[in-house]
């Protein structure tokens, strides 16, 4: 399996998820080292998974994800998108992804207005696709976010067919997995933490599953999300 | 002297008193001016001289103390003098690292002032070669009730995480402190960590005649011209207008300058580099010729500017952030050009290196500003200013000191007031975990952060009791050291070393000198005794505001080592049923507490005494066990004693403890009343908690015993409630709801 990192100017989780990705390729076989994709290269190798990473690309100065869904890098990962290669946006990376129409919808600033880091609950909305299926289906991880702007928006009927297709792919939750009011750290939209496209090769999501995918760091639920995507796609 | 500045000469009596005074100068120190160029300034020249002469630049007030501190160890690779300090790590790596202050700008534009602070900081330890780890942020306003408070505490807090977010550079930890004596000139103290290879650290120093001059990063422009003169005054209530004067961040820029920086860092390109903070141009090629002992030619027009038609003096003076300054190998400018192009950022030849020990400013070939680099800095005045030394205050004995009614009622106050409440709320408004490698969060003792790819950690931490420094500056001084040494112990490090930044009132007033000086002594006799020395610092003087100084709050950002991050601990209660043990002597010292002045509004009495001995002893004792394994938690004794350690001991496992009192009624508390007892604040103190059975507390209590060390189990952990002597259990959801209530609901969330 190969995995390319897009690195954005104004980029920085792009090195904490490839030492998730590492962690979870090794030991096995014929597997290669993340690969570093600068944003104005659009013609790097051929690629198992693309990631586009958290941080703050461009600044954010436009519209979080806006710029960066305009870069060279971002035409090719499209392209690559629609021909079926699996994608995950975390964080900034899901803003690009729904700059760039690959996943519906929009991330507004939080609804309490403030950046917000710390732990939350998800709950695995499905476990069958690339992404999470090391996960069951209805369980709960605890990992954290970090964001101003993670307020997903869609309209009722888009909300309505995501529903129906299954393309929710995490929900903030209570401990116990309640979807809450309260649970909800931003704002969402039936507190929606990560969609997929629907073919279900597309994940956006506004945690971060690469800073607690080490026990180290106070947990690892992250990391199945990873060690699931080096299986499917080995 | 060129012919070029003649024509400017002839009109010299532009320079007027008033324009002298305007730069911050006084009389005399503008006739040494005169003295050292043999001749008058230009007005371009005089606003160089005032920057580099400025109390912010020169450190003419404080100098002749700081050199009292101590600076050296084995782990010492640079200490002061560079633009952070430097210490070995171990395993072929420096943890580099300096605190500095943002205070008047924060407080007359709080976003732009922390976050322009927030990027100064780190910008002051990337240029070393370092990247930047963790950032920290000690701050101080005024009282909640103070109209301006709440906009303030708003708008330093959404600056820093401004700033430090985008960079993508964790926000780990730090104080937010609440006091009177802070209306009118809040603090905002920022701390950069980071880590570079040992045998790859940059200096300032320029060398190589004729070396290309090159000037990295955003463009120039007209903000921040006079900031470090700002810096270096005092307020009154026309200071609003001085917002101009405050600089505007671009932490986008930033990290790429960081990236950019840290790759061409990996070559052999650079010569010296230095980045462009207070006094921007003019500062930092002043301190890379001088510290080379060479000259400096600059060509203005090569300055990447943002407006037209900007002058010299603006230029010059600029204090634009996101700037550095760098001597590169004439052969490597293809290479670093590359660099800095691939980044998208400003690269431009803007001057050479010259042996003429001259700094000499050119605009379109034309001679504009001509000034001898070491006279001026030889020159820079140093003043050895009187100063009285604070009255001791009385002592107070623990029984004159009256009693709660109810202690439960007095801790949950305590816990739920503006000094001792969570700072969930300002932290969680702070990426602490983009980097992946922040072991200990905030919230604790010390921040954990490990070294990226391995088994280490640095424990950080920023610590200062302005409460302890006004009634005793010595020992105040002594207690802001060794608070931070405990801070770092208590999670398992070895404390390594410190840098301060010392925030004062007017020097020129003997009582503030006073101040300054014994918080100097007490630092230094801290710092001496528990091998941490000092490596960088900063001084902030003329905290004022119409006349009245802040309390002495020199706050210190300790930084310490753990070998085998699997070897610390926190404060959180880990399991019911464990014994609770207080490591220290407590007599219950009452003094200048928060139990006296939150709960009985009285702010009197001599700081608790400082016993650097007991201190070592205490902490070298605490440290061993929790590296042996031997404690499930630990937790430093602070601000509020004992009661308010538990609370927040209980609150972080979710776990209650029923509490006893030494003796076996709680009226029995030994010599001292229960309420000095829960509330002192005697020093060189630990809360720990022996994991599993009987025989573990009893052999933690006889290792104490060995080692000297006062000791005694006053509770057991387990339930829902925390319960002192004599008391009704306190819930721990109440408990909570003080603790965490009282920020959210004082800024309106």
């Amino acid at each position: 399996m190969k995995a390319a990192i897009v690195v954005f100017p104004g980029s920085n989780c792009d090195r904490d998820v490839q030492v998730a990705l590492r962690q979870s390729m090794r030991g096995a076989p014929g597997h290669d080292e993340p690969i570093m994709v600068w944003h104005k290269d659009a013609d790097f190798e051929k690629v198992d998974l693309i990631v586009l990473p958290g941080g703050f690309s461009y600044g954010d100065y436009l519209r979080c994800g806006a710029m960066a869904a305009h870069s060279p890098a971002m035409t090719e990962v499209v392209r690559r998108a629609k021909a079926g290669v699996p994608v995950l946006g975390i964080c900034n990376g899901f803003q690009m992804l729904t700059e760039t129409g690959l996943l519906p919808g929009a991330l507004l600033r939080n609804a309490g207005l403030k950046f917000v880091c710390r732990d939350v609950h998800i709950r695995v909305e499905t476990s069958q696709s690339p992404f999470t299926g090391r996960y069951q289906t209805g369980q709960r991880l605890r990992v954290p976010i970090a964001h101003h702007d993670g307020n997903y928006v869609a309209d009722e009927e888009e909300l309505e067919r995501l529903e129906a297709r299954g393309q929710i792919a995490f929900r903030y939750c209570e401990p116990d997995g309640a979807v809450t009011e309260a649970a909800n750290p931003n704002g969402a939209a039936r507190n929606v933490a990560g969609v997929f496209n629907e073919a279900k090769t597309v994940l956006g999501l506004m945690p971060h599953p690469e800073r607690l995918a080490d026990s180290a760091l106070g947990g690892a639920d992250g990391r199945p999300l990873f060690d699931g995507l080096v299986e499917a796609l080995s | 002297m060129s012919e070029a500045v003649r024509p400017n000469l002839a009109r010299s009596g532009e320079i007027t008193p008033e324009i002298v005074a305007e730069h911050g100068l006084s009389e005399a120190e503008y006739d040494r001016v005169i003295e050292v160029l043999g001749r008058e300034p230009n007005l371009l020249e005089l606003g160089i001289f005032s920057v580099m002469w400025s109390e912010h630049c020169s450190y003419k007030s404080s100098k002749i103390w700081l050199k009292t501190l101590p600076t050296e160890g084995p782990q010492v690779i640079l200490g002061p003098g560079e633009n952070a300090g430097v210490i070995d790590i171990g395993e072929g790596l420096a943890a580099i690292f300096k605190m500095e202050s943002h205070n008047h700008p924060s407080f007359i534009e709080p976003y732009q002032g922390a976050a322009t602070g927030v990027g100064g900081i780190l910008r002051d330890v990337f240029t070393m070669g370092a990247r930047p780890i963790a950032n920290l942020n000690a701050l101080r306003f005024g009282d909640p009730d103070h109209p301006r408070t709440r906009h303030l505490v708003a708008g330093v807090v959404a600056g820093v995480g401004g700033y430090g977010n985008c960079v993508g550079v964790p926000t780990v930890g730090g104080e937010v402190n609440f006091d009177p004596g802070y209306n009118g000139n809040i603090l905002v103290n920022a701390m950069t960590v980071g880590i570079a290879r040992k045998d790859r650290i940059f200096t300032s120093g320029a060398s190589g005649i004729g070396n290309p001059i090159v000037y990295v990063g955003s463009k120039t422009g007209r903000d921040g011209i006079h900031g470090a003169t700002m810096a270096s005054a005092e307020f009154d209530d026309r200071s609003e207008a001085k917002r101009p004067t405050v600089q505007v961040g671009d932490p986008f820029t930033e990290k790429l300058l960081i990236e950019a920086c840290l790759e061409l860092m990996a070559t052999d390109a650079i010569v010296a580099i230095q980045d462009l903070g207070a006094a921007g141009l003019t500062c930092s090629s002043f301190e890379m010729a001088s510290k080379g002992g060479l000259g400096v030619e600059l060509d203005l027009e090569t300055v990447p500017c943002r407006e037209d038609g900007m002058t010299p003096y603006e230029m010059m003076l600029s204090e634009s952030q996101e700037r550095m300054l760098m001597v590169i190998e004439p052969a490597k400018e293809d290479l670093a050009r590359a660099v800095f192009e691939k980044w998208d950022l400003e690269f431009a030849v803007i001057g050479r290196l010259t042996d003429t020990g001259r700094m000499v400013l050119k605009l379109n070939g034309a001679v504009v500003g001509d000034l001898p680099i070491d006279p001026l800095a030889e020159a820079a005045p140093e003043y050895d200013r009187p100063w009285t030394p604070t009255p001791a205050p009385a002592e107070l004995a623990p029984g004159s000191v009256p009693a709660p009614e109810d202690m439960g009622r007095a801790l949950l106050d305590l816990v739920g007031s503006p000094d001792l409440c969570s700072r969930r709320w300002v932290w969680e408004q702070y990426d602490h975990m983009v980097m992946a490698d922040t072991v200990g969060r905030p919230g604790g003792d010390a921040a954990l952060v490990r070294i990226h790819g391995s088994d280490r950690a640095l424990a950080i931490t920023t610590d200062c009791t302005p409460r302890y420094c006004q009634a005793d500056p010595k020992a105040g001084g002594a207690q802001a050291v060794a608070e931070a040494w405990r801070n770092l112990t208590a999670v398992g490090a070895q404390p390594l070393a410190i840098t301060d930044n010392l925030n004062f009132g007017n020097p020129e007033r003997p009582e503030i000198m006073g101040q300054l000086v014994g918080c100097i002594q007490g630092i230094g006799e801290a710092c001496a005794a528990l091998g941490m020395p000092v490596v960088s610092g900063n001084v902030s003087l003329y905290n004022e505001t119409n006349g009245k100084g802040i309390p002495p709050t020199p706050v210190i950002g300790a930084v310490g080592l753990v070998d085998d991050i699997a070897r610390t601990t926190d404060i959180a209660f880990k399991a019911a049923g464990e014994a609770i043990v207080l490591i220290g002597e407590t007599r219950g010292h009452l003094g200048a507490s928060i139990y006296l002045r939150d709960a009985l509004g009285r702010r009197e009495g001599a700081a608790p005494p400082v016993d650097l001995a007991a201190e070592k002893r205490h902490g070298d004792l605490v440290r061993g066990l929790i590296r042996g394994g031997r404690v499930s938690a630990c937790h430093d004794l602070a601000d509020g004693g004992l009661a308010v350690a538990l609370a927040e001991m209980a609150l972080a496992g979710d776990l209650g403890a029923t509490i006893e009192a030494p003796g076996s009624a709680p009226e029995d508390a030994g010599e001292t009343p229960l309420h000095a007892w829960l509330f002192g604040e005697d020093q060189a103190r630990y809360l720990v908690t022996a994991p599993g059975a009987e025989e573990a507390a009893e052999s933690l209590l006889e290792a104490a015993r060995a080692a000297g060390v006062p000791a005694a189990r006053i509770g057991v952990t387990g339930g829902p409630a925390l319960t002192l002597p004599g008391g009704a259990p306190i819930s721990l959801g109440e408990l909570r709801a003080a603790h965490e209530g009282w920020l959210p609901r004082y800024m309106g969330d």
